[in-house]
């Protein structure tokens, strides 16, 4: 077996006396798709935000390439070409669709200064290939509708060479039309040998996806199996009752 | 906006807002001009108030990034008193004893010990707001009470003056440019004005941008520099009083020439607030610290999930917000020319009030620079004109706090109207 992309090993984080992630482990091959399901508070965001650096990890593991890595921060993350689209899209609403594009990482002139025409010049390039119906550019991302705050979202994590992608309810807030683009775009990142973990709480679309599914409850890891292997009821059961039915059987 | 006005507005880009708060400005102005028989829209009363205007106008574009990442500064009245305290001492009791008196090190030493200790003092109140956690209204109250008591500690309640003939400079009449260097002011302004319109105007063309059509530009060019050459018109129309002349001339033992006059030209109190405008204005615009600010006053986790460190970023903008607090403690007691521990009294509240009448959100993301000093032009021009026409003070009091409301109630329904939140 070839090493993972990337590989979460035995990760434990606790907030006060609540265990939210408990010794799970999870990995990514390169091109492959990813999917964690489970309730509301089973702890996938809370899995993810670790490995995007939002929260540091009490115990365990992270390896990319086979060599362990540090994330201590959104910084570390991406350095590690790790991008996340989170499920609130973390975009300042005041601030135009280039600025949020490169939130962190401006193009800046000789002098130092933030370079707002090259900015937008390449934030016109990248939407033209993911939503070429995007043209509101100068405009506070707040007058955006959902799928177009999508799309920045998206572009933002797309934009910077991610290797790792993972999306939290990338599909949650959007229509027919714009779900199917999200999962074309999936299939497209896929297909150029990302890495993609993605949370959803629609069983079929993660059956759809998907090459395997970890499904967690109350921050542990019920198990990871191959969608071909499963049916839809056995993720359902594995959700609601913790258990492997095959496992089980 | 509708019909011929609202398009020619559109094409030619300009804020509305902006527009908004000039038109106040002139009405206020017309107002008192005819309440006062033709004295408030004179260009010594003008002068006046640009020199009135300044110290408040420079702590505003400061108050703009502490508003804009959502906190409150309500210390920087007695910082303000405490650092013009110390600089009061430090120019008038240390350092003429060690460079000697009258020597020109004295202001930029005290100037310069001034702003760093402002920046030290705002830092260390970031720290407490960003490290500690401790609300921003709660560590600049805890400020207010410190600081102003502070200034009297130093001073036990005495004035310290006069201040060094340098140092006095940077604050008001006496220290003016003169016509000819106003001028020369006026033109370079007129040229880099136009230069950066067509720079602007390149670069979008290079990439392909809408831009704005040719005659539109042409326009806003002449209206820019109209605009510079008119308030440097205005500065260079107020003539030094006869009386000041003929005492300079006796001063050097000359007799004063018959039918002498001599114009005052810009303040240098008001090129320093132009100069901390046009900085703080790159700086909100063009710096990645500019965009940071506005980015975590939008959305605090969006800007912690991109790498940007907002706790760093409160500690710095606390800082800058010392630092010119301390800029406006020399031009403040520069112009009384002494140092009193009530100096900065309120002031707190003078400067939220020009930054939020500038338009200045305190939800937090929203605010601009120039907004905020004209702001404060408004407010010093209400408070002049209202002094002028003989309203009592706890009246003009009513009255400013009556238009700040009105102006943040007209402000939500702008926004509300335009979508702007």
């Amino acid at each position: 077996m070839s090493t993972p992309l990337l590989e979460m090993r035995n990760i434990s984080i606790h907030f006060g006396g609540i265990k939210a992630v408990d010794d799970v482990s999870i990995d990514v091959m390169p091109g492959e798709v990813v999917g964690l399901l489970g309730h509301n508070g089973a702890g996938k965001s809370t899995l993810i935000k670790i490995l995007s650096g939002a929260y540091k990890k009490d115990a365990g593991e992270i390896y990319v390439d086979g060599k362990k890595v540090e994330i201590n921060s959104p910084i570390d993350a991406r350095q590690h070409n790790i991008e996340t689209i989170y499920q609130t899209l973390a975009l300042s609403d005041n601030l135009d669709a280039a600025s949020n594009l490169f939130l962190g990482r401006e193009i800046t002139t000789k002098f130092g200064l933030v370079d707002d025409t090259a900015m937008e010049a390449e934030s016109r390039k990248i939407m033209a290939r993911l939503n070429p119906n995007f043209q509101r550019f100068s405009e506070p991302v707040r007058s955006l509708s959902g799928g177009q705050r999508q799309s920045v979202a998206i572009a933002r994590a797309v934009y910077f060479n991610a290797r790792i992608l993972i999306m939290d309810e990338p599909t949650a807030a959007l229509g027919v039309h714009e779900t199917a683009m999200v999962a074309d775009l999936i299939k497209e990142l896929k297909a150029q040998g990302l890495g993609i973990f993605l949370i959803s709480h629609d069983t079929r679309e993660m059956m759809d996806l998907c090459d395997r599914v970890s499904v967690m409850k109350n921050g542990q890891l019920i198990g990871t199996e191959r969608v071909e292997d499963v049916t839809e009821d056995d993720i359902l059961s594995m959700i609601i009752m913790g258990k492997n039915p095959k496992k089980a059987a | 906006m509708s019909g011929g006005l609202g398009n020619l507005i559109k094409t030619l880009q300009i804020d509305t807002r902006l527009l908004g708060m000039i038109g106040a400005f002139i009405v206020i102005s017309l107002v008192f001009h005819v309440a006062t028989g033709g004295t408030f829209l004179t260009p010594r009363n003008l002068f006046t108030l640009t020199l009135q205007t300044a110290s408040v106008a420079v702590m505003a574009t400061g108050m703009v990034f502490v508003i804009v990442t959502r906190n409150i500064d309500l210390s920087i009245g007695s910082l303000l008193g405490i650092v013009g305290m110390l600089m009061g001492v430090i120019q008038v009791q240390i350092l003429p004893d060690i460079v000697g008196f009258g020597s020109p090190s004295i202001w930029i030493i005290t100037v310069t010990i001034g702003i760093l200790l402002g920046a030290a003092i705002g830092a260390f109140q970031g720290w407490l707001i960003g490290y500690l956690v401790i609300p921003s209204f709660i560590v600049t109250l805890g400020g207010l009470l410190i600081w102003r008591g502070g200034a009297w500690w130093v001073s036990k309640g005495t004035t310290i003056s006069p201040l060094d003939p340098n140092f006095v400079m940077l604050g008001g009449a006496s220290g003016t440019i003169g016509v000819t260097a106003s001028w020369a002011l006026a033109i370079v302004g007129s040229i880099l004005t136009v230069l950066f319109l067509i720079n602007t105007r390149r670069k979008h063309v290079s990439h392909n941008f809408a831009v704005k059509p040719l005659w539109a530009e042409y326009a806003l060019g002449a209206i820019l520099v109209s605009a510079i050459c008119g308030i440097t018109a205005v500065m260079n129309a107020y003539l030094v009083p006869t009386r000041i002349l003929e005492r300079r001339f006796a001063a050097e033992g000359l007799e004063m020439p018959e039918g002498y006059t001599e114009a005052y030209g810009f303040p240098i109190s008001v090129l320093i607030v132009l100069f901390v405008t046009i900085a703080m204005t790159i700086v909100a615009k063009k710096t990645r610290f500019g965009r940071y600010i506005f980015a975590m006053g939008g959305n605090p986790d969006a800007a912690e999930l991109s790498g940007i460190n907002t706790r760093m970023l409160t500690v710095k903008v606390f800082a800058l917000m010392g630092a010119l607090t301390a800029i406006a403690a020399v031009i403040a007691s520069a112009r009384l020319g002494s140092a009193g521990s009530s100096l900065g009294e309120l002031d707190e509240l003078r400067v939220i009030a020009a930054a939020v009448i500038g338009g200045t959100a305190l939800a937090g993301g929203v605010g601009t620079i120039y907004g905020a000093i004209l702001g404060a032009l408004i407010m010093q021009a209400l408070v002049s004109g209202m002094g002028m026409v003989g309203v009592d003070s706890p009246l003009q009091n009513m009255i400013v706090g009556g238009v700040l409301i009105i102006a943040v109630w007209i402000d939500i329904i702008y926004r509300r109207k335009t979508g702007d939140a």
